[in-house]
């Protein structure tokens, strides 16, 4: 059992009910990496959606700028503990990206800029649950924060919100992310606390 | 931003709950550019519910540990191989 | 190959804190006591962990600012802005209060004043907070036998962000094998023969060891400087494997 050192409190945090359990609330926004910040020109963007068959459909930054957006206000659960309530974004609904698209995959591997990959039911990026959000709080989204603009899953512990999203591949077999394969829970539910491998 | 990166010293206090000498001045070879440096020159991305450690001759991921209460979890897979002095006895008088 | 360093105990134990000595403004150097300390080389560092009441639990690592001394270990601490543990261990901490500490690790930026092999000199290059495992290294070396001449470079920001002041300008005038270079990047004091700014190849060739001497040369300090150094370094012939970096995110120690 640790011992608690005297008069130490750290940064500012409450605990919520309304938190899941084992979360504390924060007023500032931790940046938490695997690698380098990629730097994206938006000249060069792209976001691909790759079904299990190889059909592709590609979208330009225009092209993304153009359909119809949502302005979204969603609770963050980060893996490490900290919560942070009523985040301001702007994105497209995956319900639109998916929008006509023919599959018969249950699984979808997200892929960013950098490498970073991860995994999630394809069910849980539909029905507005899922948005490629280039907007955080009136302001364009920091690289920092996963710009140009990165996968948000509001549901589901922010390691699924992939920043600097670049790829959806739809599959019929489920594959593990980056984290995922290393330790991290394969779905993450931080009402369940599924932090880790078997939790 | 480079002030978010650290280096392999930085591997050091939870590669010690694993192994019983230092690797931080083991010698590692990157599995995808076979260049090869002390695991203590790599860059290291803090994520603090997990460390990556990069080439820094190529940026890939050359080891990857996350740690939870009571268990971790070490991929080295980005590693051909470590090189690791391991202290002798000394010789008998 | 250089010879592995031995590890502490593998797990968190408790130390206590016997003193808290102010070094300038804005930092502190903490003085513990960890029963059953096994020594360290110049250079390490320890994690350190503290818990709160409400079970919330964060670490650092700060590098050992003191020679071996029996149990006792020290650790100079920099203020960082909204820095809750740096805060919390420059301004709360007093004599008697507890914290945990892993360690020592780290093996490869250490410096041992009886290494095998050809004598070296040895060339230091601190910025900011990156001279504490220096000044281990200096503290080490003044208590040694045989002592390999040592050129430190120190850029910090203002005279007011020194650390160990009196203690280098003392031991630089004691046996001569010593020699200290601050470069103040904001403020030189009057009179300074250094201009304010970044470190330079030039104040790197004439404060350090000339690339021909072949020194073992230890950087350390944020990853922008140590980047820029290290650089510098080898353009000045120095070569990279005699180089040993130590990279901190932020001064004061290492989130």
């Amino acid at each position: 059992m640790a011992i608690v050192s005297r008069g130490f409190k750290g940064r500012g945090r409450s605990s919520d009910p309304d938190l899941p359990p084992g979360q504390y609330l924060v007023t500032d926004f931790p940046v938490l990496s695997a690698g380098p910040t990629p730097r994206v020109d938006l000249r060069r963007w792209q976001l691909k959606l790759v079904t299990e068959t190889g059909d592709t459909q590609t979208w330009d930054w225009p092209a993304l700028q153009a359909l119809p957006r949502e302005d979204i206000t969603v609770d963050l659960h980060c893996v490490t503990k900290w919560s942070k309530l009523g985040t301001r974004w702007t994105g497209i609904s995956l319900d639109t990206l998916l929008d006509g698209i023919t599959t018969a995959a249950g699984f979808a591997l997200v892929g960013s800029y950098g490498g970073y990959t991860t995994n999630l039911p394809l069910a849980d990026l539909r029905d507005g649950q899922a948005w490629i959000a280039f907007s955080y709080e009136g302001g364009d989204l920091d690289p920092e924060h996963g710009g140009p603009a990165r996968l948000l899953v509001p549901h589901l512990y922010l390691w699924k919100s992939a920043k600097w999203v670049n790829e959806i591949r739809l599959q019929e077999q489920d594959t593990q992310g980056f984290w995922e394969s290393v330790g991290y829970h394969n779905y993450g539910d931080p009402w369940q606390e599924q932090r880790y491998w078997g939790d | 931003m480079t002030q978010s990166r650290l280096d392999g010293n930085a591997l050091a206090g939870n590669l010690s709950e694993i192994f019983r000498v230092d690797i931080t001045a083991a010698f590692g070879q990157c599995t995808h550019c076979k260049n090869g440096g002390p695991v203590a020159e790599t860059w290291v991305f803090s994520s603090a519910a997990g460390m990556v450690a990069r080439c820094p001759v190529c940026a890939e991921v050359v080891l990857r540990l996350v740690r939870d209460t009571g268990r971790a979890w070490l991929d080295l897979s980005g590693l051909d191989c470590l090189q690791i002095a391991i202290p002798d006895d000394p010789p008998p008088a | 190959m250089a010879r592995a360093a031995v590890l502490g105990r593998l797990t968190w134990r408790v130390a206590t804190v016997v003193a808290v000595r102010p070094e300038n403004a804005r930092a502190v150097t903490i003085v513990l006591d960890v029963p059953g300390w096994p020594g360290h080389l110049a250079g390490q560092h320890v994690d350190l962990r503290l818990t709160a009441e409400d079970g919330y639990q964060t670490q650092r690592s700060y590098s050992v600012a003191s020679a071996p001394d029996g149990d006792q270990v020290e650790l100079t601490v920099v203020e960082v802005d909204d820095g809750e543990v740096s805060e919390y261990l420059t301004t709360t901490v007093a004599a008697g209060d507890q914290l945990e500490v892993r360690g020592p690790v780290g093996g490869w930026f250490v410096w041992r004043p009886d290494a095998p092999g050809p004598f070296r000199p040895v060339m230091l290059v601190a910025g900011g907070s990156g001279l504490v495992p220096l000044m281990a290294m200096i503290r080490v070396r003044a208590e040694s036998a045989a002592k390999a001449p040592f050129r430190l470079v120190y850029s910090v920001r203002d005279t007011g962000s020194l650390l160990y002041r009196e203690e280098l300008d003392r031991l630089s005038r004691k046996d001569g094998g010593l020699h200290v270079t601050f470069a103040f990047t904001r403020t030189a004091p009057p009179g300074s023969a250094w201009r304010a700014g970044r470190i330079t190849a030039r104040l790197l060739a004439e404060a350090g060891w000339p690339s021909v001497d072949e020194p073992d040369v230890f950087v350390c300090g944020p990853t922008g400087f140590v980047e820029s150094a290290a650089n510098l370094l080898v353009d000045l012939g120095h070569d990279p494997q005699r180089i040993r970096t130590e990279r901190f995110g932020s001064p004061g120690g290492r989130p």
